[in-house]
């Protein structure tokens, strides 16, 4: 089977003073290795809940997550998470911040050391282990960013807007990189954000959320039918905008 | 120096950033030595009674003739205290407010006291100190100690709570424990709060000091400066205001020196 993830009936409820919120209810949908799926929803739809929760960083009030076909409780070392902002530690220099990850869980080995060395030559980093993060353009920070992330290995990477912080065309560029370092990985990736054309330009699905109670809405299938498919030739694809229009209609963005 | 690559401009500019530092120092050379001129002469005349006032000159001479008054053991003692009270109050707040920032519970329950204490002048609670300490330089030191425990413990902890929450996120998405998020994540990034909390408790550690010197003391220059006034000696209290002031000075700088270093 090569199915990886399986979100089952997944429910949260927030408690707080003013009373009771019903974030998300009766979430299902199931992701396969390697898959690239983009969740996009209106805003407050409770998408990021729903990717920390993926992520074991939030509880959830009902349902089961499977990971491999074995039920998850808490944080998955299974999983890795990028947040909107790069997170890096300002103190440490890059190559101590992309091993940040192996240090927290204790497995800092020479071999997992020497992975991650891999990775930063890989991806044109390598010169800059000894600079510290504020040397960096908000670009390569995004990138050592990921390499700390894809350092512990996790089989399927959540990315939580985790270009949205960016300007536009650093964005464009950072999503270019990311992805072709995802799919040179085989990453298995589920990424949040409220750009519908990013969600285009990357996934082979989109799943869409309804408002809140935030619950899957419709999934399409994105298929450009391109060998060597980026972002960029994406965007320039005809079937692009039929998407985005099916996309931005799905959303109801007009509606009240 | 590379001078080739410097355009005129450049020049121009970085002449005149000299210049402007240059004139800023001098000023202030200016008012100072002004001031004291203006003080001699004005004693010398005797428009001023420099019984009262002291002058210069005297000042000089009694910081010169630094054995008969045991200035050099008196500005010891006070170092001594200060350096203690400060090292002991810095460790105790910073961890203090560490275990305010592990138990939200206990930070809550604390909340109104530190408050309440944090406003309360400390030199109020000198005669209890000596009571219960004793009078002597533990007593003193327990002055310093209090007056720059609660405010390290706020400002720390402070500090601590406001830790980048999207940094705290990503420590957490490893799976780590509190510990390591207290020592790799939130430790770190409160530098610069420690670092502030350590210059303005050199201070504080001094105000201390020197009122419990003038609570109890036997030494010091605290208790030179009280002595000194109760017998009429203003060139003593003069003195040991000014060696006060350069102390300071240098231990400011001293926490300067440490900043440079911790940040590099």
């Amino acid at each position: 089977m090569n199915e990886i993830l399986e979100v089952k009936n997944i429910g949260k409820k927030y408690q707080n003073k003013a009373g009771e919120v019903q974030a998300l209810k009766n979430v299902n949908f199931r992701v396969k290795k390697g898959e690239f799926v983009s969740i996009i929803g209106p805003s407050g739809c409770g998408k990021s809940t729903l990717l920390s929760i993926i992520a074991g960083l939030e509880e959830k009030t009902e349902g089961e997550i499977y990971i491999e076909s074995e039920r998850v409780e808490g944080i998955s070392s299974k999983v890795g998470y990028m947040l909107q902002r790069d997170c890096l530690l300002e103190w440490r220099n890059i190559l101590s911040n992309t091993l940040f990850g192996l240090e927290i869980k204790g497995i800092k080995t020479k071999e997992n050391i020497e992975y991650v060395k891999e990775l930063l030559k890989k991806y044109n980093l390598y010169d800059f282990i000894n600079k510290y993060p504020s040397e960096l353009s908000g670009g390569m920070r995004q990138r050592v960013a990921l390499i700390r992330t894809l350092a512990v290995k996790p089989k399927i990477l959540l990315l939580d807007e985790a270009f949205s912080a960016l300007d536009y065309q650093t964005r464009i560029m950072v999503t270019e990189d990311i992805y072709s370092i995802l799919r040179k990985e085989d990453i298995t990736t589920i990424m949040v954000t409220h750009d519908i054309s990013e969600a285009i330009s990357m996934a082979d699905r989109v799943l869409v959320l309804s408002k809140r109670p935030g619950t899957i809405k419709e999934i399409h299938k994105i298929d450009f039918e391109m060998e060597n498919r980026t972002p960029i030739n994406c965007r320039q694809n005809p079937k692009f905008s039929k998407y985005f229009d099916c996309l931005w209609k799905e959303l109801g963005v007009d509606e009240k | 120096m590379k001078n080739n690559g410097i355009s005129k401009e450049r020049k121009k500019y970085l002449n005149k950033v000299k210049k402007n530092k240059l004139l800023i120092i001098l000023t202030q050379i200016l008012i100072l030595v002004g001031f004291l001129a203006i003080w001699e002469i004005l004693a010398n005349k005797d428009v001023i009674d420099s019984f009262i006032t002291s002058q210069p000159s005297r000042i000089l001479k009694t910081f010169m003739n630094l054995k008969s008054n045991d200035l050099l053991m008196h500005t010891k003692v006070t170092v001594y205290e200060t350096l203690v009270g400060f090292g002991l109050g810095t460790i105790l707040g910073v961890a203090i407010a560490i275990i305010l920032w592990w138990s939200k519970f206990l930070a809550k329950v604390s909340e109104p006291f530190l408050v309440v204490l944090n406003s309360l002048p400390k030199v109020a609670l000198g005669p209890i100190i000596i009571i219960w300490v004793g009078s002597g330089t533990s007593a003193i030191i327990a002055m310093a100690i209090l007056i720059s425990v609660i405010v390290t413990v706020l400002e720390m902890l402070n500090g601590y709570l406001k830790t980048d929450k999207e940094i705290i996120k990503m420590a957490r998405t490893f799976n780590c424990t509190k510990l390591q998020l207290l020592t790799k994540i939130v430790i770190p990034a409160n530098i610069g709060t420690f670092i502030n909390s350590l210059k303005v408790n050199i201070g504080l550690s001094l105000v201390g000091v020197i009122s419990g010197e003038f609570l109890v003391s036997k030494a010091g220059l605290g208790y030179l400066i009280v002595y000194g006034g109760q017998v009429f000696k203003l060139d003593l209290v003069m003195t040991s205001v000014i060696i006060l002031g350069i102390v300071a000075g240098i231990m400011y700088g001293g926490v300067l020196l440490l900043e440079k270093f911790i940040r590099k």
